[in-house]
């Protein structure tokens, strides 16, 4: 009862306590799918639900038969290996294209500004089955629906606006005089980018790429308009696992991605607190 | 740029112009330095934008122009449609000429094996004429002869009807607004009025007030849920909200297709919460409650995979309010309740609505859950129009349907961006 003042009535006593217990019911509801997966990828049994000997935690009732089915099935290794293909090449353009047009968006004389960062915006505004339904006119037309380098090319138009709006925020706290200072003792544009400016935004570049990234690598509905069986990534693979024949190795590749998010999840707030302490030791 | 700039005078002119070193008006450098500023922001926008426009914004235009797009007719049969908009008054069947150029059209097509176009394309207007088209145009392939109106009203009675030559008028435009029409259960009659969808095939309406109403309680359930959990966290000291946010990230960050796989485990009739309460005894084990694959399934699911969505913008939001603020409403003698209502709520409703538009946005346009645990009931418009796309191969009508939906978010943006500002969307 710290957290409350001398003079609280017993009524205010026990409404902070029932409030506490309706926020952990509400955060129980938040983490208990991502729990309940998790044991339940163990499971001996082909069922998606604990059998006695788990309840019981018999160790027998436990195996990671689903696992080492994932690596004895070729289709999820193949659609590994697409999201990572995809994932990364998407990543790194998106992450290149974005980065450069929030460096012209923070320029002090961009032109249409508003307009331009609207229409870059735009795919992370459309709803996604609008979006996969355009492309997959545009894609077969041009001849890169099914093959790889489309979905690539479709995941980077959906993984920029993130990147453009992270690196933007990032400069925004920018000290132009910086650049300044680096022209006037002589640098090229060039190497006061490489020296000088990017290793400040890195951080807003590190956190878009990430965003970008983890967009491609759960986006399923363009990639169910525009993938053919060979293009198929983990979630097309899960969709298809979902409504064909759902087998328990879904949850034990869904526990996998659980694990990878939790990375992603420290790794970002890694830095985060990064550019905190940065921006708390600037004179600024 | 300065090398095309003749050389200084000697002296400084005599006017009051305010001159470089090099006798260049400031005005004219200053333009010049600022041209050149605007042409480096822009090659530095420029990439991005092209590819933009040109992977993204051009092929939603494109897709969303077929909504209005009619070419079938025009291309299939173009004399039989010319003929009938300038010698046809519309009243009983057209005379012996236009039959017969429809006859050899129709012949040609049959032969190229495209005739099925023209069929499916009159189908959307008025059902069974596919099956009209398809019959005709085999029967008079095979063995027809003139005269050619005896010859089709012989095949089927419906050739000697104005209305199905109404129908085919009407069809024939270049651009139609009768897939935007169908997508209000709305369509056009032989005539060219404008009347209701039949009752049975009333169904988008239905479907868009579907998806508003499972948006809405969506974000009902979610502003329910997340303004209690930020106000916690943002009364929390900073260490102990950090843990606890991640409980919130971390479902945040996870994949979509892993949380639906989990409500489906933790949902179905044989799934953990129906055997939990079997084993309580709170269910018989014939009594399972079916949760999912209906439109409860969708809702609850929903409801989770945005509840993040709902939190984040509410909890930065409660972080800037003073806490002294609360604490000087209740001494100058404000009950907790009043204090609350009067003093903090009102300081929260930025991020509500900040967070509230954004849950409504996303489920709008939500299709992955809906159609995963979504069932018959739980279908959205989303859904209709990826069905329209894969299955009917509908594209008139899914572009039609799109097309609204899109104006329905754009709107939803605009007041968010009013209200807002899209540039300040945070994420994590």
């Amino acid at each position: 009862m710290s957290g409350l003042p001398s003079y609280a009535t017993p009524l205010e006593r026990l409404w902070y306590v029932a409030f506490r217990v309706i926020c952990a019911l509400i955060l129980l509801f938040l983490i208990m799918p991502l729990l309940v997966i998790v044991p339940l990828s163990f499971n001996a049994e082909p069922y998606f639900t604990f059998t006695e000997g788990m309840v019981s935690l018999d160790p027998d009732a436990y195996s990671v038969r689903w696992y080492q089915d994932i690596w004895r099935n070729e289709q999820w290794i193949h659609s590994m290996k697409n999201s990572v293909i995809v994932g990364l090449c998407a990543t790194l353009l998106a992450t290149t294209l974005g980065t450069l047009a929030a460096l012209g968006l923070s320029r002090a004389h961009m032109p249409a500004r508003t307009l331009v960062m609207g229409l870059l915006i735009s795919p992370m505004i459309v709803p996604l089955i609008i979006t996969a339904a355009g492309m997959y006119f545009f894609y077969s037309h041009v001849g890169l629906a099914q093959t790889l380098p489309g979905i690539i090319l479709a995941h980077t138009a959906l993984g920029t606006p993130f990147v453009v709006i992270t690196v933007t925020a990032t400069l925004s706290g920018f000290d132009h005089t910086l650049i300044r200072a680096s022209s006037s003792l002589g640098a090229t544009p060039t190497h006061t980018f490489f020296h000088i400016t990017m290793p400040l935004i890195m951080p807003g570049m590190i956190s878009g790429a990430l965003f970008a990234f983890i967009t491609s690598f759960d986006e399923v509905v363009v990639v169910l308009f525009l993938a053919g069986f060979e293009e198929r990534t983990i979630p097309r693979q899960m969709w298809a696992g979902i409504r064909e024949q759902i087998s328990p190795t879904i949850l034990a590749v869904a526990t996998l991605l659980i694990g990878m998010s939790a990375l992603l999840l420290v790794s970002l707030e890694l830095l985060r607190r990064r550019g905190e302490r940065l921006r708390g030791l600037s004179p600024g | 740029m300065a090398d095309a700039t003749p050389l200084a005078p000697a002296g400084p002119p005599a006017d009051d112009i305010l001159r470089t070193r090099d006798g260049v008006p400031l005005k004219t450098t200053l333009r010049r330095v600022t041209r050149r500023q605007r042409l480096i922001a822009l090659g530095l926008v420029m990439p991005l934008l092209v590819f933009i426009v040109v992977t993204f914004l051009a092929p939603i235009g494109m897709m969303l122009l077929r909504a209005v797009d009619n070419p079938v007719l025009q291309t299939q049969i173009p004399r039989t449609v010319a003929l009938l908009a300038s010698d046809w008054d519309g009243q009983g069947p057209p005379d012996e000429r236009i039959f017969a150029t429809l006859a050899e059209e129709m012949i040609q097509q049959y032969k190229a094996r495209e005739i099925a176009r023209v069929g499916t394309r009159l189908n959307y207007e008025q059902s069974g004429l596919r099956s009209l088209i398809t019959k005709t145009a085999r029967t008079i392939a095979r063995r027809g002869t003139p005269p050619w109106k005896e010859t089709f009203v012989a095949i089927d009675d419906r050739w000697g009807d104005a209305k199905t030559w109404g129908i085919i008028r009407q069809a024939s435009s270049r651009y139609t607004p009768s897939f935007f029409l169908a997508a209000v259960d709305l369509r056009l009659d032989w005539r060219g009025d404008v009347v209701a969808q039949p009752e049975e095939k009333r169904i988008y309406g239905l479907m868009f007030g579907r998806t508003l109403w499972i948006s809405a309680l969506v974000t009902a359930l979610c502003l329910a849920l997340g303004f209690p959990l930020a106000c916690l966290l943002a009364s929390l000291p900073l260490r102990q909200s950090n843990l606890l946010m991640i409980l919130v990230l971390l479902p945040f960050w996870t994949s979509l297709l892993v949380r639906t796989t989990a409500w489906i485990v933790l949902l179905q009739t044989e799934g953990v919460i129906n055997d939990l309460l079997v084993w309580i005894g709170m269910l018989s084990d014939e009594g399972r409650i079916q949760m999912i694959y209906n439109q409860t399934g969708t809702i609850i699911a929903m409801t989770h995979i945005l509840l993040p969505f709902m939190v984040l913008p509410i909890y930065s939001v409660m972080k800037t309010i003073p806490p002294t603020h609360m604490r000087a409403a209740r001494s100058l003698g404000a009950t907790p309740a009043r204090a609350f209502r009067e003093v903090y709520l009102p300081q929260t409703l930025p991020g509500v609505g900040a967070g509230a538009i954004l849950v409504f946005i996303l489920s709008v346009g939500y299709y992955i859950t809906p159609a995963l645990v979504g069932g018959r009931t739980g279908e959205m418009i989303s859904n209709l129009i990826a069905y329209h796309m894969q299955k009917s191969l509908n594209w008139g009508l899914a572009a039609a349907l799109g097309a609204l939906l899109l104006a329905a978010v754009l709107v939803l943006y605009w007041l968010y961006n009013r209200l807002i500002g899209i540039d300040k969307m945070k994420f994590g």
